[in-house]
């Protein structure tokens, strides 16, 4: 037998427990929708997991309405120690409950268990940990002292990281005092339900956050909702755009975090096979739907060829398969609408002159997949070289001079990321401190941490998710007597006039978590 | 040059060619300082993703008994007496007695004084090397060059080398001067593994292989192993061998990974395929099935073959073995259900 045809070795699905159907969570209850409910399958076998409602127009505002609520009447109230206490009931739920999380999450998603398991699911669970720390430490934000929350917010969020997105909206928005209305993506909303069994587990208030799903429709009725104080989006550049074109005017504050062409900048004194480790998990790494992918590799010339050959023979060792298997490196294609963009633009590489190479690799009958490509002899102008891919799929240039190499990085109109590899330090100040992308990684790439702020330039969207400059996003400065308050201020202070008496105290934390641990 | 070309050439020679001059410590430290550095961290981060690959059911069988055929079956005490050591052949013919289909390992390494205690306990088991049987039988390896600290003169290092030989060892594993390679006499360095590897030749028998003991522990950085890898290969070693077990830490995952890196890539400038033995601190089964895993996805399953990859290890076996009796029987024993050696 051959070792490296590693046997099977799947994840249990035993310790799923999913429903057939999932509702709207609302309130703190699901409920049917008013949509027509829509099926989500595994991509990796196109089989049906469950049924998802879709929400209406109607939906939205009840949701909207239970979160404005919720916000007037006991999250907006809760001290930022007791609101942190909710953060890490979620957190600790999270970890508890993480390997059930993980392995919906590779069923529902198609990305690799191994991923989900070491990646997605600890890095969603240490946001809340690290947000829930941040809860009673507002004055700290760099807003000024006693910062205020800004009220419900609409978050919408994309099908790459369905739950470490979750992660990355929700615990800031919650620490900073905030109540949310959040949609999943359309072909990945399962572990969002999952979420929502864990909040109630948590005992976490009703209303603090009401998760509805649907398709692009319900998105938009969202962050169209009149009531909403706050719209935070990731996704794709031509929605955000639509997004901040219906924003434009109204008192909404917005977070924009779209696409990406990241350029990874090889140099010729770089540690050669953690460049090449590098430039896999860069562009390989969740099948490449990834925003912040190193999709452009800039390599320096002189080394173009080797640098070719390292990566060609590292791709041979790639495993494609069954996204359950803990020995699979690259999963199943989202959607079969994504595969047909990444296929398109792959077929558009190749007319356009450049060479196209993947390695032998057997994929699955059913299910959507795409070999991991590089593509060499590309030049700047090609689209594969512009457009962002979000597949799997890599285009090679190459530069002769830092100066080429930074003309080039930058010469794209998005912003988002960039990765330097080279084995002198000063080199990689020097080259970092002239590119326009949010996220710099020198000598490895595709690391994430919440204390580290996030986002892009350009056409990548504008606001940072995470760190410190994360939670700014959801708070405003305070409201000075005498001073025009902004809305969520006088929603507050007018409930507290109408002598409101809904509270939530310490004491009922405390039954809560004993229910959440039993 | 192409690969077979290289090949056919002589050490010193082909030594010449790549350094483009003599082996001077000049030259070797234009060419060992001109390979690309290490990044530890991105290094450890790959060893440890292949660390987490899953090997289960019919792999990790053919695993478990792999693994045992690449064990040296080490025994290197200051209280090693002939009777230890037939103890340990012992183990080494028949590891495991309750179960005959279990393979032997490759070799059994002891101190010089002990190879002909070795040769003699295991008699018809111990068959030299022949061409049409490169596997056949069980080795003994002897340490030497004043193992483990390698402070002596080269002369005593080279009549240590020539009595393991002469007592019939069939691999040598020396220890190269750490001292000299951390000061910068990579030429110093590169004379004494020439000279040891001219001390392994037999007359009228086949030449002792020449393992070459780097003792990363004490090269400490990543860059040091990676430079003392290629110049044991340059200066002619068969095997690059981590560590003398002497001195912690010994063998690591990311360590190995990065010596494996430098065989593939002499590989693939000469087409000589150079043998790795990671040694010390092995002591489970999971642990060499990682070591496995990396072999194969690093060089390349070829490597998995006594003549290209040993574990040095002691402890290692009875834990390999009490596996294997629980892959067999469903079931798992216990320390009393495998032999002490």
């Amino acid at each position: 037998m051959k070792f490296l045809d590693y046997a099977p070795a799947p994840e249990s699905q035993a310790l799923l427990n999913l429903k057939p159907d999932y509702g709207l969570f609302i309130n703190g209850d699901f409920q049917l929708g008013n949509g027509t409910p829509f099926s989500t399958i595994s991509p990796a076998t196109e089989k049906q997991i469950a049924m998802i409602a879709s929400a209406t127009e109607a939906d939205v505002d009840t949701a909207v309405a239970a979160a404005r609520r919720a916000y007037d009447r006991t999250w907006s109230r809760l001290s930022g120690s007791d609101r942190g206490k909710y953060l890490f009931r979620i957190a600790r739920l999270m970890q508890e409950r993480a390997r059930e999380l993980a392995v919906a999450e590779s069923l529902d998603n198609g990305k690799p268990i191994t991923e989900s398991r070491d990646v997605d699911v600890p890095l969603a669970a240490a946001w809340f940990f690290y947000y829930a720390g941040w809860a009673d430490k507002l004055d700290y934000a760099g807003v000024g002292p006693n910062p205020a929350a800004l009220g419900v917010a609409a978050q919408v969020i994309p099908w790459n990281f369905p739950l470490l997105m979750l992660a990355w909206k929700i615990a800031p928005a919650l620490a900073a005092g905030n109540t949310v209305v959040l949609k999943p993506a359309e072909t990945t909303s399962l572990t969002a339900m999952l979420f929502a069994e864990i909040l109630q587990q948590a005992d976490l208030p009703n209303g603090v956050v009401n998760i509805i799903t649907g398709a692009g429709a319900t998105g938009q009725a969202l962050v169209n909702h009149p009531d909403v104080n706050k719209v935070a989006f990731t996704g794709s550049t031509a929605v955000g755009r639509m997004i901040a074109r219906s924003v434009a005017g109204t008192d909404k504050k917005l977070t924009l975090e779209l696409g990406g062409k990241g350029a990874n900048i090889v140099f010729d004194d770089a540690p050669i096979d953690q460049a090449i480790e590098g430039i896999i998990s860069g562009v390989f790494f969740n099948q490449g739907h990834v925003c912040c992918a190193g999709s452009r590799l800039l390599v320096q010339e002189s080394i173009h060829d080797e640098v070719i050959d390292r990566l060609k023979a590292r791709m041979n060792t790639l495993r494609v398969g069954d996204p359950l298997d803990k020995n699979t490196d690259v999963g199943a294609i989202n959607s079969a609408e994504q595969l047909q963009r990444i296929r398109e633009l792959s077929d558009i590489g190749v007319q356009e002159g450049a060479e196209r190479w993947s390695p032998d690799c057997v994929l699955p009958q059913e299910g959507f997949w795409f070999a991991p490509t590089i593509f060499t002899n590309v030049s700047t102008s090609h689209r594969i070289a512009r457009d962002e891919v979000f597949g799997p799929v890599l285009s090679v240039l190459t530069f002769r001079t830092p100066a080429e190499a930074i003309a080039k990085a930058n010469n794209t109109p998005y912003g988002l990321s960039a990765g330097i590899w080279s084995d002198k330090g000063s080199r990689i100040l020097a080259v970092a401190d002239k590119l326009r992308a949010g996220v710099i990684w020198a000598n490895t790439f595709n690391k994430f941490d919440p204390a580290s702020p996030f986002g892009g330039y350009q056409e990548s969207g504008y606001g940072r998710e995470g760190g410190r400059h994360g939670l700014a996003a959801y708070l405003a400065p305070a409201v000075r007597p005498g001073s025009r308050s902004k809305t969520a201020a006088v929603t507050t202070a007018a409930a507290a006039a109408k002598g409101d008496t809904a509270k939530v105290s310490a004491d009922k934390a405390a039954s809560a978590r004993k229910k959440a641990t039993k | 040059m192409t690969s077979p070309a290289f090949a056919a050439l002589a050490t010193r020679e082909r030594t010449t060619t790549i350094l483009g001059g003599e082996a001077t410590d000049a030259n070797l430290r234009r060419y060992l300082h001109g390979i690309p550095g290490i990044d530890a961290v991105g290094l450890e981060q790959r060893a440890s993703g292949l660390g987490t690959r899953s090997i289960k059911t019919s792999s990790k069988r053919w695993a478990i008994d792999k693994i045992v055929s690449l064990i040296d079956l080490t025994t290197l005490e200051g209280a090693d007496t002939p009777g230890k050591v037939r103890s340990l052949v012992g183990k080494a013919v028949a590891p495991d007695p309750s179960s005959p289909d279990c393979p032997r390992v490759a070799a059994v390494c002891v101190y010089g004084d002990m190879v002909g205690a070795a040769v003699e306990a295991l008699g018809s088991a111990h068959s030299a090397r022949t061409p049409e049987t490169p596997d056949a039988g069980i080795r003994v390896a002897a340490v030497a060059t004043a193992f483990p600290s390698g402070r002596a003169s080269l002369a005593v290092k080279l009549a240590d080398v020539a009595d393991a030989v002469n007592a019939g060892a069939d691999e040598i594993d020396m220890v190269i001067d750490r001292g000299a390679f951390l000061s910068g006499r990579y030429g110093q360095v590169f004379d004494e593994i020439v000279a040891v590897k001219a001390a392994c030749a037999r007359e009228g028998g086949p030449d002792a292989h020449l393992k070459v003991i780097l003792e990363t522990g004490e090269l400490n950085t990543y860059d040091n192993v990676r430079r003392a890898s290629w110049l044991a290969i340059l200066a002619g070693g068969d095997f690059i061998k981590t560590s003398t077990g002497k001195v912690a830490p010994a063998a690591t995952l990311p360590v190995t990974l990065s010596m494996l890196e430098v065989v593939r890539d002499w590989h693939r400038l000469t087409g000589v395929r150079i043998g790795v033995k990671p040694a010390g601190g092995i002591r489970t089964s999971k642990d060499a099935i990682k070591y496995l895993v990396t072999v194969a996805e690093t060089v390349g399953e070829e490597w998995l073959t006594p003549q290209l990859f040993r574990f040095g290890a002691s402890g290692l076996l009875n834990d390999v073995l009490l596996q294997r009796q629980k892959m067999t029987t469903g079931h798992y024993s216990g320390p009393d259900y495998v032999t002490i050696d």
